[in-house]
């Protein structure tokens, strides 16, 4: 059972982690727009020509 | 060529058009819409069209972006990148569909100098980043239009910044203390099962240290708001229920951090991580709930249309109406809404002026007199200078009245809030006592008992009962098409008070109808083929009475149609007004026999319209806004409630009596030939015995509205008193108004019922913590059971007794 010595550290290590890197994503705005993103991902870019004027 | 509305997307289709498809189900643009129709019908989600009415527009040309270039336009719509480029969010009209996010999205392949856009769909924005040499906001905005869509600028941008700021930092403190009270309980299991296996004492260190480390986050972390809202509610010596909840957190805290150093006695970590997740989680629960509250500017955007014709040197151009300044010539067409206050300069025309002064009859208005921002002309092309914009027009001091009143609205003490300070004194209590006779029996364990009783004490449920009642209410009421944006609107609601409804649109109908025809019926049909080529509310009237009766349609040609209608009709010539401008038509007085009934009707309240064949007067209708079937009903329902109920409205006072009489009102409680101003003063006369409620349609009552203890807007209602009033009832009968009172009440039962729980469990773990009984264990279970109680009692109670 020694091993929980260094495995509960480190799982509460990870967990700061995680939350880290949620708070980030959070505040960045990657989570605001949860639709767009889901439509955006099916467009091909190509296709595309440069209008002609 | 008649013009119905697409019954999916609401577009004008001519009758008959190739590409129309009219069946039994409606009339339809094109058989995309048909089959959209079909198909949403099919799904059962007809309430669509109720919520999308104010969503569907139509497109017409595009327009003239040129002043999107002005600085003082970019300085404030959009901010300067430290790169140089300039980043601008945009509202866009129009976005159907994930296509329109690809088109919108490739916009730096079609505008040079344009080197990210990026679409938000649900908010329907477009957010474009661009170089200011290379490219100018006004053809980017051009290109946008041609591609179908209507770009325009946010009025609200900088307000939207800082709530989603808040609305960001609220999800993630909300995130930490969830991890936390998670990671605890698995923590707390560890040494709950320990305790029976004799676990070594390395590891039982280990397990409580981390329990401390996790718990202190949590304390410090997310919980620090309820430790700031306790020592501002100690700095304005206001009881609130932070207080308690922070007295609890940080007794259990500092105990718990004592007994983890010590590595003796209970540390409470597992208990007070839970409780911050459940107390934050209950106040997301309540914010998210209610809507936010625009500001009147973005209110007055909504109003005053985006569109303005100005008439330039080169030719009239279509600019957005709030690039306008005073001093510009605007024309304003049929239909139009008025973009500005000003003179009018060119032409003669009757306007609807009801979102001003709430007269559903419209004013003739002629060069020299002053037209309104926000009043509808309805009889012909004008051309007007400005005066005023924004802010300074008419419609812009009426909706400043209902900012003030917004701030005026004494604060409100929330419902929990009033029982903290009792709270409060009621666990000191009980902890002195518990501290004082353990002294006396076992002074070793008088510190752990107390400070037991203290975390126990901590009134978790108590902190979740209202907002979870709240917030399962506002739920139900919403399916029922009854949106309420706050909790205190249900709590004033639930006791009876003094209720005042608007008359039109909110009592009547809201619209000109043919109550009565005195005549014969191919005059009619003569009259109506003339009315039909008019826009105002009198000929829609006629119109649709005429298609009801099923009557033909000779041809007619209109010659004026101010003050009244002349023209051709089916070879006869057709004169129809009031009775001055017939009378004066046909050299005539109005003889008797149609003169007496029209006196009659005018004391019922409504209006009479002469009609005149070739010179002579042949018959006379009467034209009023019928009331609705289930007004006198509801009238009699909320009576019964107890409800004080009165009319305060802008029209005629004998008109107002009239129809007060017909629902059994006392003629004093009936006021009419209100200005909104006067609205908002009888509103304000509340007693302290019950709420005040209005209930209105118009932007003239949004200041009322307001005003009230509780305001509720109805359906079809302008939008400006849509966002002044914490109700709006989105279906069209009054019965709506009987849900929300029952079910308000009902709701502050829920939420009596679930304190009443909440308490209860609280009385018997203070009394077993007092007691010294409470092992860890049981204050373990304890917790969760109340809070897992109060959300089962609130989940279960219904909105109103039938339905959901």
């Amino acid at each position: 059972m020694s091993v929980l010595y260094i495995a509960i550290p480190v799982a509460l290590g990870i967990a700061g982690l995680a939350l880290w890197a949620f708070a980030r994503s959070v505040r960045e705005g990657q989570l605001d727009d949860l639709e767009t993103p889901a439509m955006r991902i099916l467009h091909d870019d190509d296709g595309v020509r440069p209008p002609e004027e | 060529m008649p013009l119905t509305p697409c019954d999916h997307c609401g577009i004008p289709t001519p009758a008959g058009a190739p590409e129309a498809v009219e069946d039994s189900a409606g009339t339809f643009c094109c058989s995309g819409c048909a089959t959209a129709y079909a198909l949403i019908h099919s799904c059962g989600l007809e309430a669509f069209y109720g919520f999308a009415d104010e969503t569907r527009t139509v497109q017409s040309k595009p327009l003239r972006y040129a002043e999107f270039d002005r600085d003082d336009f970019l300085e404030a719509h959009s901010t300067l990148e430290a790169s140089g480029d300039r980043v601008v969010t945009l509202g866009i009209d129009g976005m159907h569909c994930a296509a329109c996010v690809w088109l919108l999205e490739r916009l730096p392949q079609v505008v040079p100098g344009v080197s990210e856009a990026r679409v938000n769909w649900r908010r329907a924005t477009l957010t474009v980043h661009w170089t200011p040499g290379q490219a100018q906001l006004s053809s980017i905005a051009d290109r946008v239009a041609k591609l179908g869509y209507r770009p325009f600028p946010l009025v609200s941008a900088t307000t939207a910044r800082g709530d989603q700021a808040g609305n960001r930092s609220r999800i993630i403190q909300l995130a930490l203390a969830f991890a936390a009270a998670g990671n605890n309980m698995l923590i707390a299991t560890g040494l709950y099962l320990g305790a029976f296996s004799h676990m070594s004492d390395g590891m039982l260190g280990l397990l409580r240290w981390a329990s401390c480390i996790v718990g202190v986050f949590s304390l410090l972390g997310p919980g620090r708001t309820f430790f700031r809202g306790a020592l501002a509610a100690l700095r304005s010596r206001s009881p609130h229920m932070d207080l308690p909840v922070a007295l609890g957190l940080a007794i259990g805290g500092i105990a718990g951090l004592v007994n983890t150093v010590l590595g003796q006695g209970e540390i409470y970590f597992d208990t007070l991580s839970v409780l911050v997740f459940l107390l934050l989680l209950g106040r997301w629960m309540q914010v998210r709930q209610q809507k936010r509250a625009a500001s009147a500017l973005d209110v007055l955007y909504r109003v005053t249309p985006r569109i303005a014709h100005r008439v330039d040197d080169d030719g009239v151009h279509d600019v957005p109406g709030d690039v306008l300044v005073a001093g510009d010539r605007v024309e304003v067409r049929v239909g139009d809404v008025v973009p500005a206050d000003g003179e009018i300069i060119g032409g003669v025309t009757t306007c609807d002026q009801s979102v001003l002064t709430g007269e559903s009859v419209p004013v003739t208005l002629r060069v020299g007199d002053q037209a309104a921002a926000g009043t509808t002309n309805l009889g012909a092309v004008i051309r007007m200078r400005v005066r005023a914009v924004g802010a300074a027009t008419r419609i812009g001091s009426v909706l400043e009245e209902v900012e003030r009143a917004s701030t005026q609205r004494a604060p409100i003490v929330r419902f929990a809030d009033r029982i903290a300070g009792w709270f409060v004194a009621y666990v000191l209590l009980a902890a002195g006592i518990t501290f004082g006779v353990w002294m006396t029996l076992d002074a070793s364990v008088a510190v752990d008992h107390t400070v037991a009783l203290l975390i126990v004490a901590c009134p978790c449920a108590l902190g979740l009962a209202t907002p979870l009642a709240i917030s399962v209410a506002l739920g139900r009421a919403a399916r029922r098409k009854i949106l309420v944006k706050g909790g205190e609107a249900l709590q004033h609601l639930s006791k009876p008070g003094q209720l005042w409804l608007d008359k039109t649109g909110t009592i009547t109908q809201g619209e000109m109808t043919v109550v009565q025809w005195h005549g014969d019926d191919a005059d009619f049909a003569r009259l109506a083929a003339l009315e039909a080529q008019v826009v105002h509310p009198i000929a829609t009237a006629v119109v649709r009475h005429a298609e009801r009766l099923a009557l033909p349609r000779p041809q007619a040609k209109v010659e004026a149609g101010v003050g009244g209608v002349t023209g051709m009709a089916g070879g006869h010539r057709i004169v129809a007004g009031h009775a001055g401008f017939v009378a004066q038509a046909c050299g005539t007085p109005i003889p008797e026999r149609f003169m007496k009934p029209a006196t009659a009707w005018v004391h019922e309240g409504h209006s009479p319209l002469f009609v005149a064949r070739d010179g002579e007067v042949v018959g006379v209708c009467a034209l009023g806004d019928p009331i609705r079937d289930d007004a006198r009903a509801t009238v009699n329902a909320l009576r019964e409630r107890g409800w004080t109920v009165g009319i305060l409205s802008g029209d005629h006072p004998s008109v107002v009596r009239s129809v007060g009489i017909q629902l059994g009102l006392e003629p004093e409680d009936c006021r009419g030939g209100l200005l909104p101003q006067d609205k908002v003063r009888i509103v304000e006369q509340r007693d302290a015995s019950g709420p005040t409620v209005m209930v209105g349609d118009g932007v003239n009552d949004s200041g009322a509205l307001m005003a009230a203890t509780v305001g509720v807007a109805v359906r079809n209602g302008a939008e400006a008193s849509m966002r002044a009033a914490p109700v709006y009832l989105g279906r069209p009968d009054l019965g709506a108004l009987l849900e929300l009172l029952d079910g308000a009440r009902n709701t502050v039962k829920t939420i009596r019922i679930t304190l009443g729980i909440s308490l209860a469990y609280n009385a018997i773990a203070v009394t077993l913590a007092g007691l010294g009984t409470m092992s860890p264990l049981v204050a373990a279970l304890l917790m969760p059971a109340s809070s897992l109680s109060v959300i089962a009692v609130a989940i279960s109670r219904r909105f109103v007794k039938s339905g959901v």
